[in-house]
């Protein structure tokens, strides 16, 4: 028996011990790592509302710039960027979405279907500044749109595609392979099966994939800036369509450079308050997906 | 309907490739009208992929190579002129898992129709009736008349189960294949489904696939025993338990591999 050896039966021996301490360890070194995420959001958000404080307020947001752009609000911006990010999402999401349930449902695996997935992959992968001096030289000068909101949004949709791509491909593959069976089974065609069967069920993860790619349209700069955003506009206050569709624009991302680097004598807090919209608009977008999300996979059960 | 020599489907010198994997060797084979014939073996001789070339959905794997000829009700099914989507109409299949779609037990049993008619039969009076004939057949109407509504995923499996039989019928099937179909059920809910295959039985063609022995002995009416993607006998089920004629046969319904 164990009792005469001087250990209780089961107790912990000295390797034991030692193998718990580590474990101790591991744990609270992985736990603060991930606990360091927390700190540079606070810091960030923190620190942007304090310099912002003194202008953030409604009027803020309606109010068009003043006095060469050192006082007054971010209005024309504002709009801007909605116009592009919702422009650029009306060409990429059917686009993308159609593209991904050809790859995922249809697709077989030869060289011509390798072919496009290669696409999709790098397309990913083409920085911003180069997507930039496509659509430069795509929409503004070979399609003639010139400097305007569709070629900038154009040049924004084709960024997101590949994301949205990737995105649906993956809320397409959730689906469990057992319903898609079910549907061949009694003769369903794969278009009827995508439509009765694979679509309602990915439909949660397909949105929410869209809808995280508006946070990413509408913090870009350059490839706006390349094609269709400008310095300043002229438009009322509180003004919902103050653009033309072949007009320029402003947008936030371009409007925080511009005052933060190339206008002398900005009231301080204005630059501050810039990025705090543009940062609110991501994250309440982002905030829709997910309870959406939220929403869409409570209703389901499987 | 079946052809003059009374099979449903007559298997001639199939063989089958998963890329270069052999899973079927030289399959040959007459099921019998309106019987239920089993097909037993040990984990991975074939007997799933022979049930699913039956009415070919091997072919959603691109990878896969059929060779020789199946004929369902006289008919070639690997003939050109076959359209997957008839076919599939005729030869329906039950999975081990009971697979019903995420919709309502009503849009389930309908799904079919939906699937394949137009016009009249899509009108609410003949879904109904459509509803209520399959569900009467698979003993489910009693049960879930009120609940026609409820999501199908809410229902106990064998409901389920049953609900995936269902699901065919409004099709007018010839054949129903069944793989393990009860594998997934209890001991009441695998008497159940027998006791439905039962009453399927003579309107129907069944062929199921079972690891159960003693299941393949009750329900069966014609037995088949593969091993490694070859049919080695195949005979009447007491005839097949009872005086096997291979050897290997034997060792297997005696237990001693699979
Ligand atoms: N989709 C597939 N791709 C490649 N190989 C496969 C595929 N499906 C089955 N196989 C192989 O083919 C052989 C036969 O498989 P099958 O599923 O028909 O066996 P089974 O008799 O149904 O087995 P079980 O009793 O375990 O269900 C196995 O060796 C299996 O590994
Ligand atoms: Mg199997």
């Amino acid at each position: 028996m164990n009792a005469s050896t001087g250990h209780a039966m089961f107790g912990e021996t000295p390797p034991v011990r030692r193998k718990l301490r580590q474990e101790a360890l591991a744990q609270w070194v992985f736990g603060a790592m991930a606990a360091a995420m927390i700190v540079p959001l606070l810091l960030i958000v923190g620190y942007l509302v304090v310099r912002a404080a003194p202008s953030l307020n409604l009027e803020f947001l309606l109010e068009v710039p003043k006095r060469g752009m050192t006082e007054g609000g971010i209005w024309p911006a504002f709009v801007g960027t909605l116009y592009l990010v919702f422009l650029s999402l009306a060409f990429s999401a059917p686009i993308g979405i159609l593209a991904a349930v050809y790859l995922n449902e249809y697709a077989r695996d030869n060289w011509f279907n390798r072919v496009i997935n290669l696409a999709v992959i790098n397309l990913a992968g083409v920085p911003s500044i180069v997507h930039a001096l496509f659509g430069l030289g795509a929409f503004v000068y070979a399609a003639r749109f010139g400097y305007s909101i569709i070629s900038a949004s154009l040049t924004l949709a084709i960024m997101t595609l590949p994301v949205i791509i990737a995105a649906t491909r993956e809320a397409l593959a959730s689906v469990p392979r057992s319903f898609r069976e079910a549907c061949w089974n009694v003769g369903a065609t794969r278009w009827q099966t995508i439509w009765a069967v694979v679509l309602p069920n990915s439909i949660s993860g397909i949105l929410t994939g869209i809808i995280l790619e508006v946070s990413r349209a509408a913090g870009e700069t350059a490839p706006v800036m390349f094609t269709g955003v400008v310095f300043f506009k002229a438009v009322e206050r509180g003004d919902l369509f103050p653009y033309y569709l072949n007009e320029q624009c402003m947008a936030l991302s371009m409007h925080l450079y511009t005052i933060s680097t190339q206008v002398p004598g900005v009231k301080e807090s204005i630059p501050f308050a810039t990025a705090i919209v543009l940062l609110a608009l991501v994250l309440m977008v982002n905030a829709a997906a997910i309870s959406l999300r939220v929403y869409l996979r409570s209703r389901k059960k499987w | 309907m079946n052809d003059a020599t009374g099979h449903s489907i007559t298997a001639r010198d199939v063989n089958l490739w998963y890329g270069k994997f052999q899973a079927l060797c030289d399959v040959t084979l007459n099921i019998k009208h309106g019987f239920i014939t089993s097909l037993i073996g040990p984990s991975g001789c074939g007997k799933t992929t022979l049930l699913r070339c039956f009415n070919r959905v091997n072919e959603r794997y691109n990878y896969v190579t059929t060779k020789g000829e199946i004929l369902v009700l006289g008919k070639n099914i690997y003939d050109p002129d076959v359209s997957l989507i008839e076919l599939r109409k005729s030869v329906g299949m039950v999975f081990q898992r009971p697979n019903p779609l995420p919709v309502s037990v009503y849009e389930n049993v309908v799904f079919g129709l939906r699937v394949h008619a137009g016009g009249d039969a899509l009108r609410k009076p003949a879904l109904d009736e459509a509803v209520e004939k399959a569900l009467t057949e698979v003993n489910l109407w009693h049960d879930l008349k009120d609940r026609l509504d409820h999501k199908a995923i809410t229902l106990q499996l064998e409901q389920q189960q049953k609900l995936c039989i269902a699901r065919l019928l409004p099709l007018k099937p010839e054949i129903i294949l069944m793989d393990e179909p009860c594998s997934a059920l209890d001991v009441e809910g695998t008497a159940a489904i027998e006791e439905l295959m039962f009453a399927l039985k003579g309107r129907y063609t069944i062929v199921i696939v079972t690891h159960n022995m003693a299941q393949a002995r009750r329900t069966s009416d014609e037995c088949i025993f593969m091993l490694l993607g070859k049919v080695i006998e195949h005979r009447r089920t007491e005839e097949l338990f009872l005086t096997p004629a291979n050897l290997q046969t034997t060792e297997y319904i005696e237990g001693r591999y699979g």
